[in-house]
């Protein structure tokens, strides 16, 4: 298939091969080297787009990451991606995309009679337009907005591909490969340092391309000789962050069909540098004119770059429109190349420009402007008129408008790392001032233009980095002056825009200030200038010159809006990198976790930590039968549960007493050796932190536990006291929770259980009672017995060194034969605390007083302790304060929620709520536990627990909260 | 991110430590009144400019720091032990 408008010679392209891809499903052909942009561009493919709001026609404005028209979805399936750039998309063989933003097709666009309706689309037309009648939003105007407007489509699928995060260190990075970044890095890598250089386009040398050549291959070529310098081309540095941090973006296989085997198609850098060399460059920028979004509307660089780089011609009748000598030179490229040359409209009276452009034999309209242009799908030409005049204007017929209203230095990561940025008067634009971290600025992001100009600024900051030496060999090509009159507007009547992407016109901006928003952070907000992919690349500085122009002010005294990342889109897969799916946070098991799989449990997630759940039998018809089973087994007879997932401290030292006395409400000092206390934890504000068993090992040696969820925050809380606020305490602690393996055996023959297996302790009543601690083996495995207990029946906790943990449970439940003893999981102990009425994290919520949950008798009275001060403040001692009861349906069949409210019958005044429920064994149907004003006064009296969610009201009596054995005497036999 | 330079393990990434909060305050003695431990808990200064905060280790070394931060730049002057007084710039 013919490219009509390739050039016969010239660029970076191999016209020796030849790519095949479809561009709206019909058939193209490119070049190795080719964007999907200069591809299109020479297949003579104007129209790619539809507008965002208007659906205006849209057409490639520029050859970059500035690109604000050409959007694409690109492949498809699975690996569908919305929103690329076409300039910035390497042309592969089978490359698929497709335009955005248009319904039914790309030239017949029916959402584009919203140009019509423009009006009503004005700045800020969400907030007005749509604000009533309120009930109209979710029906008629969010799908009416989501069908018009909306970039492109996500695939709605799973991601098939793969991508790696990586994490690097370098003496010196250097972002951008164009004279100066090549130039910086080729002196700062012959310092010996690491040097890393960072370039988002796929090849190096940015302006080199099609100039010097000659310099750009032989500094490539000494710096791929330096070990010391990493060049990382198709990597975008996409945010600067303290410390000179970065994060960038490397597009690894995005050129490629599908990625080969083991090859991630994005990797996602933090890179940490000692100094930051920013050789970023500068975004050419256009000018606001009426109808300037037509397709055939370019920036004049870029028409030039697709000459250079691409041998490609924009148009075959070109015009340029610009206030500044280094764009002619660019257009003198295109004339050079053999595009018609239809003449150049400058609105400087005199320039050097217009004198070399006559030479040449251009046209040049001098003191003029562009007052609109014309044309449907594809521009036609260009209405020329002379500034200040109204009347007489001049249709000059030209396909290609070239457009430069100077440049804007690519100052968003300087901007992000602090550095102040300034005024610069000649480029009319803001350039990095003195940089508060260890960087420096080159080439024309430092206001210095021109290629060899730009490659000595580049290797003077590369020795400034480095002490090294800044004398080397300087490429040569454009030179031409970058000065500009200041130009932003052609003030005719018109849709001049100056956010292309997000159809945001001057118009727009200028009601943004009547109606307020004159801050450019409000304005931006308000018309959303800049908000887009291109974030204002090329016209963010236009709209604050309008702005500014609107408040009477000039454009460097309003400001711009803040930079933030990201410089460039990144996607999502890159940023989850490997932490997704299982992968997303670590997985703990527990050291019996393979017995439990084996024993067929259905496991739940606490946390990080995998528990089995519940044990189903074969006869169970349903859950509740597998846990009633369970928890019965425990009340009459005994079972086992894996409590291993409870946080394990060893607290150790002389003063390992004093340091718990001050952190629980109630006292260690005085536990005996070989004995075990329930404890509890305040929060210096007296709200409860935490619960758990402490037994004394040795006179200086305790053994605390925690609950699971707060294993992490305790051992913090711990370290924070005994290192900042007691660090004379002889104190040492470890977290051992992995290190121990623990199991519970409860119920009436939990004793005549262990007691076949436990060997070297006297486990009588007399010798062991509740609350007992002692070494023992179990088949010759050491083992700490603790005699407490959660379920309220009679019970130990044997604890293990993980490795044993398998041998010690088989033999207790080989011992437990006889008494038909049970696994039980975290469902059978939820309904056994319910029942006994111990609290767990529903009650331990973060706003519970150890008095709400009935622990007051707890709280200490002397001594000083973590919460004690605040514990007795008021608000937290109000008798009025929810207070832990006990629920249960008044027709014990109905079934209770978790969640739901309790209310006097009749009224809907919440004066409490259900923090958790169960069916019980003990007594028939459903019990619960629940916080509720005036608890201790309502107990006997009844209730309705309502649930709105639901729809449901259960009647329900309150009562004490240890529904089993509230004399606690069980537990003692 | 922030870098920090644990006298312990050295420079180290933010994401290794955890923050804690105000260094400046001190925790009342067992007797002081309520008020005391009201404004341990509560008051906080908020300053711009230099802070000294607790930072814990707790992806390393589990020390708890006092890191000497610049609140507007964020810039890390100085990481002390737990028991050092380290000096705060003036501005």
């Amino acid at each position: 298939m013919s490219q009509p408008f390739r050039l016969p010679a010239g660029g970076h392209v191999d016209r020796a091969q030849n790519l095949a891809f479809t561009f709206d499903g019909k058939p193209f052909t490119g070049h190795p080297g080719d964007t999907l942009a200069s591809a299109l561009l020479a297949n003579g493919v104007r129209l790619v787009g539809r507008s965002f709001k208007l659906h205006r026609p849209r057409g490639i404005f520029s050859a970059g990451p500035e690109e604000p028209n050409a959007l694409a979805e690109m492949r498809d399936g699975a690996r569908r991606e919305p929103n690329t750039r076409m300039t910035q998309i390497e042309l592969h063989d089978g490359l698929v995309a497709a335009s955005q933003n248009r319904w039914p097709s790309l030239r017949w666009d029916l959402l584009s009679l919203n140009s019509l309706i423009a009006p009503v689309l004005s700045a800020g037309f969400y907030y007005k337009t749509f604000m009533w009648p309120a009930g109209f939003w979710e029906k008629v105007y969010e799908p009416l907005i989501r069908r018009s407007a909306g970039l492109g489509r996500a695939s709605g699928q799973n991601d098939p591909d793969f991508y790696e995060t990586m994490q690097a260190h370098c003496d010196v990075l250097i972002i951008g490969a164009g004279p100066a970044g090549l130039a910086a890095a080729r002196v700062a890598g012959a310092s010996g340092q690491r040097v890393m250089l960072c370039e988002q386009d796929s090849i190096l040398g940015a302006s080199l391309l099609g100039q010097d050549e000659a310099w750009r291959t032989a500094t490539l070529a000494a710096l791929a000789a330096m070990p010391n310098v990493t060049l990382l081309p198709r990597t975008n540095v996409f945010g600067a962050y303290d410390a000179n941090v970065v994060g960038a973006l490397e597009r690894v296989t995005d050129h490629m069909l599908a990625s080969p085997a083991h090859t991630p198609r994005q990797r996602y850098w933090t890179i940490r540098a000692g100094k930051i060399i920013h050789a970023t460059g500068a975004h050419e920028r256009f000018i606001a004119f009426p109808d300037n979004d037509r397709p055939g509307v370019m920036l004049a660089g870029s028409a030039a770059a697709y000459v250079r780089r691409f041998g490609v011609k924009a148009g075959r009748r070109a015009m340029l429109f610009a206030n500044n000598d280094a764009a002619f030179e660019d257009f003198f490229t295109l004339q050079d190349a053999g595009i018609g040359i239809a003449g150049i409209v400058d609105p400087r009276t005199d320039s050097a420009g217009a004198e070399a452009a006559r030479a040449r034999g251009i046209t040049v309209w001098a003191d003029s402007q562009v007052i609109g242009t014309a044309g449907t799908l594809a521009l036609q030409g260009a209405r020329v008129a002379r500034r200040g005049s109204s009347g007489t204007d001049t249709l000059v017929a030209a396909d290609l408008l070239c457009v430069s209203g100077g440049i804007n230095p690519a100052v968003q990561l300087a901007s992000q790392s602090r550095t102040p940025v300034e005024w610069n008067e000649r480029l009319q634009s803001w350039v990095p001032g003195t940089p508060i971290l260890p960087q420096f600025a080159a080439g024309s992001v430092n206001a210095v233009t021109g290629i060899a100009a730009a490659a000595a600024d580049g290797a003077r900051a590369g020795a400034a980095a480095t002490g090294g030496d800044a004398a080397i060999s300087l490429p040569t090509g454009a030179v031409a002056d970058a000065t500009v009159l200041p130009f932003w507007e052609v003030s005719v009547k018109g849709k001049s825009f100056v956010d292309i992407q997000d159809d945001v016109t001057a118009d727009d901006i200028r009601l943004a200030a009547r109606e307020g928003y004159k801050h450019i952070e409000h304005a931006k907000r308000y018309t959303t200038h800049t908000m887009g992919t291109d974030q204002g690349k090329s016209g963010g500085l236009i709209g604050a010159a309008v702005l500014a122009a609107a408040r009477g002010e000039r454009v460097q005294d309003i400001g711009m809006p803040t930079f933030r990342p990201f410089t460039q889109p990144v996607t999502w897969g890159a940023i989850a990198g490997p932490n997704i799916g299982k992968h997303f946070e670590p997985t703990r098991l527990t050291a019996l976790h393979d017995w439990h799989v084996r024993r067929g449990a259905e496991f739940m997630d606490t946390g990080a930590w995998v528990r089995p759940g519940l044990y189903p039998a074969p006869a169970d018809s349903d859950a509740w039968d597998t846990v009633l089973r369970e928890a019965r087994a425990v009340r009459r007879s005994v079972g086992i549960c894996d409590v291993s997932t409870l946080g394990k401290i060893d607290v150790q030292g002389k003063d390992a007493a004093v340091f718990l006395d001050r952190l629980y409400t109630n006292t260690f000092s005085t536990l005996p050796i070989g004995r075990a206390r329930y404890g509890l934890m305040l929060r210096e504000d007296g709200i409860i932190f935490d619960d758990g068993t402490t037994s004394r090992l040795a006179e200086d040696h305790f053994f605390v536990t925690t609950t699971t969820a707060n294993a992490g925050p305790v051992m913090q809380h711990m370290e924070f006291y005994l290192q900042t606020v007691w660090p004379d305490l002889d104190v040492t602690l470890a977290s051992v929770t992995d290190q121990w393996a623990a199991m519970s055996i409860a119920g009436p023959n939990a004793r005549a259980t262990i007691q076949k297996v436990v060997e070297g302790l006297d486990l009588s009543n007399e010798a062991f009672p509740f609350m007992a601690v002692g070494d023992a083996t179990v088949k010759g495995c050491p083992v700490r017995v603790f005699r407490i207990s959660f379920s309220g029946e009679m019970a130990y906790e044997i604890a293990t060194p993980a490795g044993f943990a398998e041998t010690v449970w088989q033999a207790v439940i080989d011992a437990g034969e006889a008494f038909r003893i049970e696994p039980y999981g975290l469902e059978a102990l939820g309904l056994l605390r319910i029942e006994k009425g111990h609290v767990a994290g529903s009650e331990l919520n973060g706003t519970t007083t150890a008095s709400d949950l009935g622990l007051g008798k707890m709280i200490k009275k002397r001594g000083d302790f973590v919460g004690r001060a605040l514990a007795s403040r008021p608000g937290l001692t109000d008798p009025g304060r929810p207070h832990l009861v006990g629920i249960r349906s008044v027709s014990r069949g109905e079934q209770i929620r978790a969640g739901s409210h309790l209310v006097e019958t009749g009224t809907t005044l919440s004066l409490g709520w259900i923090t958790g429920v169960t069916r019980a064994v003990e007594l028939d149907g459903w019990i619960g536990l629940a916080l509720l004003e005036g608890g201790e006064a309502r107990k006997g009296t009844r209730m309705t627990a309502t649930s709105p969610l639901h729809g449901e009201s259960v009647e329900v009596e309150i009562l004490s909260p240890h529904f089993v054995d509230p004399e606690n005497a069980r537990v003692r036999v | 991110m922030i870098r920090i330079d644990c006298p312990w393990c050295g420079m180290r990434d933010e994401a290794e430590f955890t923050y804690r909060g105000d260094a400046t305050v001190t925790r009342p003695g067992a007797n002081a009144p309520e008020e005391a431990f009201h404004d341990f808990v509560y008051a906080r200064k908020n300053p711009r400019g230099w802070h000294v905060e607790w930072w814990y280790h707790s992806s390393g070394c589990r020390q708890y720091l006092k890191v000497v931060r610049h609140t507007m730049t964020h810039e890390v002057r100085t990481v002390a032990r737990a028991t050092e007084t380290p000096e705060v710039p003036s501005e």
